[in-house]
């Protein structure tokens, strides 16, 4: 299977949750390396459940995943944690840890590969000094606004220089301004070639982004494609 | 194209990468003093828990120390143990001095006193506090007896035939050797030590059980904390080592609570305990835990906690995975 020039593929992919219909419906998808896409749908389309299931947070009820080359449906449970370490996740309802600083925060992955410490503070100084927060490296991650702590957590997905950036709904509770300024951010990463898989409803925004939207409706890809240039 | 790897295992290796023993010290320092850190934002809950723990290895420990100052107490009995030997009232003074020569000449005997009716007396006028009593009786109501002091070296059977010996000797009304209650003590101190060690094993538990519920709590109030490591790629083994740590650290300081709490009973005790042996003319003092029992002590606390938490967390961790 040629698997060299893709970072993710699905090959019909469904996705059954006990009780309710197809969230996912034999699905097939390609991301290349460095590339970067957007998912989009209404609410319950299957972002989400598309995600998760890159991160093994969930399992396919049928198809296959491959992820830079790794089979995911052969991957055993105690190789999920090393499987992760090489993805950078920003999900919603994975937040900052609050009992603890930004710098903590940031570090925490890089603790997990246990790393040493002077490795450690270069790699999370340098983290917050791509998302522009190395001033608030003692700060509390409660005292941030909310881009502030959305940035937080780019840093603390990029910090492991992850092979692939999952994002869902990273600009789901942020005002116009503070949501384009993330997605620039996200696009600039992407500029230094880290692939990235971001989900969000918010069409007009993405748009501007100039990138590959793939878009689905009840667990189906209804269309994929590059954007046109956007009307001024 | 190239920086495509074949396992996402290998991407571990990113990164300069220090001795695996240097960053194996580094992990569990690490999560030593975070865990100790977490126990001291909450210091009067972790408090109470290390004082819970104080009280129950305190009480095993106290229960040791018992029979251990009861133990020493018999064997000191058993060292200075005298053959009495109760002379007739015919007997006269002369005569009983005679006799006590005459016993001290035997291969088991070390030495011997005679203790005349009046010295008799004025003994146990002095000793017993029941002078006041005497006064009332017309006649000393005490025989003479010789104090006989068996040699070190001689066995039980030994001085029990030397004494059905003298009890048959002419002039003596009876000589005994006051040992059956020692023995009778023996056999308790055998029973109560059983029951201290039963005990034991039943508050260890209770100990385990107490650290395995705190650090259960702990466990559903960082359940979104564990989610988040999870997802960012953290083994079973790394989430579980600072709720170990805690285990132990709670362990240790309540292993130095029991410790604090037996301090202050011996040093309450030790007082009236010197008062009593002082009236009994004995020297005999209350022990504390020698170093070694308190080396034991700690390391049961540290042991107990960590099987405590290793209990428990292997059972609530597996479950919790993101969703
Ligand atoms: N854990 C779950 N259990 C049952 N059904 C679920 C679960 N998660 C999602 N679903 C269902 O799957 C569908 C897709 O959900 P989701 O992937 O969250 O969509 P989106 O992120 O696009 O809003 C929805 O119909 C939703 O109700
Ligand atoms: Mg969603």
């Amino acid at each position: 299977m040629a698997t060299g020039q893709n970072i993710v593929e699905f090959h019909g992919v469904s996705k059954r949750y006990p009780g309710s219909g197809d969230a996912l419906d034999r699905l097939d998808f390609k991301l290349g390396h460095g590339e970067m896409a957007f998912l989009t749908g209404h609410s319950g389309a299957g972002k989400s459940t598309f995600l998760k299931l890159i991160a093994l947070i969930e399992r396919p009820t049928r198809g296959n995943i491959i992820v830079n080359g790794v089979n995911l449906s052969q991957l055993k449970r105690h190789h999920i944690p090393a499987y992760r370490l090489g993805l950078g996740i920003i999900f919603q309802h994975y937040n900052l840890l609050y009992d603890r600083s930004v710098f903590d925060n940031v570090a925490l992955p890089l603790v997990i590969r246990g790393l040493r410490h002077q490795d450690i503070a270069r790699r999370v100084r340098a983290a917050l000094d791509t998302v522009n927060l190395l001033k608030k490296e003692r700060a509390e991650p409660i005292t941030l606004s909310g881009g502030e702590q959305q940035r937080v957590a780019i840093a603390r997905a990029i910090v492991c220089k992850p092979f692939l950036l999952l994002a869902d709904e990273p600009t789901g509770n942020l005002d116009p301004d503070l949501s384009l300024d993330i997605m620039n951010l996200f696009r600039r990463l992407n500029e230094v070639g880290v692939s990235t898989l971001i989900a969000s409803h918010n069409v007009a925004l993405i748009r501007r982004m100039n990138r590959r939207i793939i878009h689905i409706e009840e667990g189906k890809v209804m269309s994929d494609a590059i954007p046109g240039p956007v009307p001024a | 194209m190239s920086r495509q790897t074949p396992q996402p295992a290998t991407n571990k290796r990113t990164g300069p990468q220090a001795g695996l023993l240097t960053s194996l010290g580094q992990n569990h320092a690490r999560a030593f003093f975070f865990s100790a850190g977490k126990l001291t934002r909450h210091p009067l809950s972790s408090l109470l828990t290390a004082l819970v723990i104080g009280i129950t290895l305190a009480l095993p420990a106290a229960l040791h120390l018992l029979v251990q100052n009861m133990d020493a107490l018999s064997f000191s009995w058993e060292r200075t143990v005298q053959a009495s030997v109760f002379l007739s009232d015919d007997l006269s003074e002369e005569q009983g001095r005679q006799m006590a020569t005459r016993i001290a000449e035997h291969p088991e005997v070390e030495e011997t006193e005679y203790i005349s009716r009046e010295k008799a007396l004025a003994e146990f006028r002095e000793l017993s506090g029941f002078g006041a009593a005497l006064d009332l009786l017309e006649e000393n109501p005490l025989p003479a007896v010789i104090a006989v002091q068996p040699v070190a070296t001689a066995s039980a059977l030994q001085i029990e035939d030397l004494l059905k010996e003298l009890s048959l000797t002419k002039g003596v009304d009876s000589a005994r050797i006051d040992q059956s209650w020692l023995e009778r003590l023996n056999g308790i101190l055998i029973i109560v030590q059983h029951i201290v060690q039963a005990l034991a094993l039943l508050l260890a538990l209770a100990v385990i059980v107490t650290v395995g519920n705190t650090i259960r709590l702990d466990i559903q109030n960082r359940k979104a904390e564990i989610e988040v490591m999870k997802l960012l790629g953290a083994t079973n083994a790394f989430v579980r080592r600072p709720f170990l740590y805690t285990g132990v650290w709670y362990g240790l300081c309540g292993g130095i609570v029991a410790w604090l709490l037996l301090q202050i009973v011996l040093g309450v005790l030790s007082g009236p305990v010197r008062h009593l042996a002082g009236l009994y003319q004995s020297d005999f003092s209350l022990s504390g835990l020698n170093f070694e029992a308190t080396v034991l002590l700690f390391l049961a606390g540290i042991a107990l906690g960590w099987t405590g938490s290793w209990w428990t967390v292997t059972r609530h961790l597996q479950a919790i995975e993101p969703k």
